[in-house]
């Protein structure tokens, strides 16, 4: 076991590294840089813009050095923890993003309990009564969630909420906790406002779920072992719990790796809607006003979230299913 | 004991002989006229029956092509031109069509709105005048549009009457028809998938077609590359990517850059899938003897080896058009996608941004259901070809 965490946490090192080359590239891309933009803006309101104080700027942050230079330096940054510099802020990126990588990665966990919470009755009750009323009917349900925009559904529940409650779902806590230091009450607060996001960002991965567990489960109860064990008259019940469902785990834990990615999209546009405390509004700011570390730091954020989420999964297959430890190893 | 063989000894006469008379099977194994109708149907035919008892998926393929088949004509169906803006009719809700008037037929009209605005709350109220009957013409003249940019046309399917108005969907902001304009965005929004999935099935046929032919390093790099932009969450991407393009773009060339956007990160699948199909269809031996024969990967990729499994490559793109039309729904809605005056369902949508739209003018957010209605409809339809791609299992 101990083996196949190292071979796979080995693997992932080149995965990051190549992901960071391709953040980086596209922040890179746009032509000109912040200074460029800031300076524009400064000379079309008419201010002396002191050219001296820019360069100073630039050679201070590394712009007059070449892309690949500044590349390696960013990904050494940020092996030390240090993210790099919001122009836009005027303050380091950890500073500026602060709570909002831990609400973000808070609200992608608890989406994705809840899409197993949703998917796994649902599917089993779709494998077990195929083609019957209630599988067409919950399967279209799950489509229906998975077709409608997830900014629209958070704008629906936004009015709902309102005209309900006479509340406003808006925000992960009540305002008062906003820069407060971490409690009871605002731990609560937090809770409270996490569950409409969830089921909104939920809505949009738990069909796909739904229909990929019913189709394993399907799968497996087509098999002879559970003939085998019909027939020799084992409890419909403990003929579905014994064995095909535990034989559908497997792949239910490995499937949120492909539902990790989906459920961070989702929840990066939900936010921007609900203007919630995550990554999803600094990150549109960011990218719209090309503050590069700002907007390099999330995307790089995001997707280490999911590449260390599909790492967790595969640990938990391994302990689960002792032919992927073995062969891990061997593939060593 | 001795072991005897059940052959007889080489050269021992038989007691039956082979009759020299022309054989044929047919005569010995009767095939009914139906069976012969299977034996012998091409692929396409066999694909099409299969697909053809797929009820839903029909059903979502013909509603499709047909709403395909208006964007050819979209202001001919359209009351109204998607920009013409209709001042004393701001925000009007939509109007009800009625068929009777006072009992009595007299053929869909609608009843002439009163707009008044409401002095203490500032709201624009519309009262229905019952007096006053506007019957809607058909085949009419009205207002005058360039059918895609060219011809020179006033001719719309139907129209509000003379000195009437016809808002079946209820005007926005700027008094604009909310039905014409959803008509008018069914252009972007249904090309915009379809553009973007070509990408990402040249994309996908290329790379995964290099890396199943050639194996070694060439697929170990491929491999890595895809896991990378798997595990990559799409949206914050697609926004880094749209953030790139210049303001100064005329709205077209964002229109193509969005789409070589969607699906430059959704090539993956597809790669995937022609790389796995590769993997097995070149140890056939009708590629060896390509290759003997002197033919070059190129063409024994696109030749030989790319029509056998043309029918999974369509099936799975019909799937991916709906996070196409999703994506660039949520890219405009953001602001990052396509701008006005270019019209798209997502663009529309942007209307719709605040919570005050959608308690006062909720018919702004209409623009949503032919979103979730197509994409609906290709969920099935790809699910029906999926299934229809391998006929013969």
């Amino acid at each position: 076991m101990l083996r196949y965490i190292a071979w796979r946490i080995t693997v992932m090192v080149p995965t990051l590294l190549m992901i960071s080359a391709l953040v980086f590239t596209i922040i890179e891309l746009p032509p000109g840089d912040y200074f460029e933009s800031y300076v524009a803006e400064l000379q079309a309101q008419g201010e002396n813009v002191d050219l001296k104080a820019i360069e100073a700027l630039k050679v201070q942050y590394g712009f007059d050095k070449p892309p690949v230079e500044r590349y390696f330096h960013w990904v050494w940054g940020m092996l030390h923890g240090d993210f790099g510099y919001s122009f836009e802020y005027e303050l380091p990126v950890t500073d500026v993003v602060g709570d909002r990588l831990w609400l973000t990665m808070l609200v992608s966990f608890v989406t994705i309990i809840f899409t197993w919470l949703v998917a796994f009755p649902i599917g089993i009750y779709s494998a077990t009564h195929q083609y019957s009323w209630g599988d067409y009917g919950l399967t279209f349900v799950g489509l229906l969630g998975l077709a409608t925009p997830n900014f629209l559904l958070a704008l629906v529940f936004l009015y709902l909420a309102n005209l309900w409650f006479g509340t406003s779902i808006g925000h992960l806590m009540d305002a008062q906790y906003f820069n407060e230091p971490m409690s009871w009450a605002k731990a609560k607060s937090i809770m409270e406002h996490l569950i409409i996001p969830v089921i909104i960002i939920g809505t949009a991965g738990t069909a796909g779920m739904i229909r990929r567990i019913r189709a394993n489960l399907l799968d497996e109860l087509q098999k002879q072992y559970v003939i085998t064990a019909r027939a020799k008259g084992l409890h419909p019940f403990k003929a579905l719990m014994k064995y095909p469902l535990r034989m559908s785990m497997n792949f239910f834990i490995s499937d949120i790796g492909s539902i990790l990615p989906a459920i961070i999209s989702g929840a990066e546009i939900t936010a921007i809607v609900l203007s919630l405390e995550t990554t999803g509004p600094l990150l549109i700011r960011a990218l719209q006003a090309q503050d590069m570390y700002l907007a390099g730091s999330f995307l790089m954020f995001l997707a280490g979230l999911s590449v260390i989420g599909v790492l967790i999964s595969d640990f938990a297959l391994a302990l689960l299913d002792p032919r992927i430890r073995l062969q891990g190893a061997h593939t060593k | 004991m001795k072991m005897t063989s059940p052959l007889p000894p080489p050269g021992k006469e038989m007691g039956h002989y082979v009759s020299e008379a022309p054989f044929d099977v047919m005569s010995i194994e009767k095939i009914s006229p139906e069976q012969e109708k299977i034996y012998l149907a091409p692929q396409w035919k066999l694909m099409w029956w299969k697909f053809r008892q797929h009820r839903i998926a029909v059903w979502c393929g013909v509603f499709l092509a047909i709403l395909y088949a208006t964007i050819f004509i979209s202001e001919f169906l359209a009351p109204y031109n998607i920009q013409t803006r209709n001042v004393d009719h701001i925000y009007s809700p939509p109007q009800q069509v009625h068929l009777f008037h006072e009992g009595e037929f007299v053929g869909p009209f609608v009843y002439r709105q009163q707009y008044k605005l409401n002095m203490e709350t500032l709201k624009r109220e519309y009262t229905k005048d019952t007096s006053k009957v506007d019957k809607i013409r058909f085949f009419c003249t009205g207002d005058t549009y360039h059918w895609w940019g060219l011809v020179e046309m006033e001719t719309h399917l139907f129209c509000p009457a003379n000195g009437g108005e016809l808002f079946l969907l209820g005007t926005d902001r700027l008094g604009r028809d909310m039905f014409s304009r959803i008509m008018g965005g069914a252009r972007i929004s249904l090309t915009i998938g379809l553009l973007g999935v070509m990408v990402s099935f040249v994309l996908g046929i290329v790379i995964g077609g290099m890396a199943g032919y050639y194996g070694g390093w060439v697929d170990m790099v491929v491999q890595r590359m895809i896991e990378v932009l798997q595990s990559l969450p799409s949206i914050p991407l697609w926004l880094a990517l749209a953030a790139i393009m210049p303001v100064t773009w005329s709205p077209l060339v964002v229109y193509f850059g969005i789409t070589v956007i969607l699906g430059l990160l959704d090539w993956t699948g597809l790669a995937r899938a022609v790389r796995s199909k590769l993997f097995s269809l070149r140890e056939e031996d009708y590629v060896m003897a390509a290759q003997l024969m002197g033919a070059k990967p190129s063409r024994i990729i696109s030749l030989h080896l790319v029509p056998g499994f043309m029918s999974h490559l369509i099936a799975t793109a019909t799937i991916a058009i709906p996070t196409m039309i999703l994506g660039e729904t949520a890219l405009s809605f953001l602001g990052l996608g396509l701008r006005p005056p270019i019209t798209s369902w997502g663009v529309l949508l942007i209307e719709a941004q605040n919570i005050n739209v959608v308690a006062l003018y909720p018919w702004l957010m209409l623009p949503v259901v032919p979103v979730v209605l197509v994409i609906l409809a290709f969920n099935f339809l790809g699910d029906g070809l999926r299934d229809a791609a391998d006929p013969y299992k």
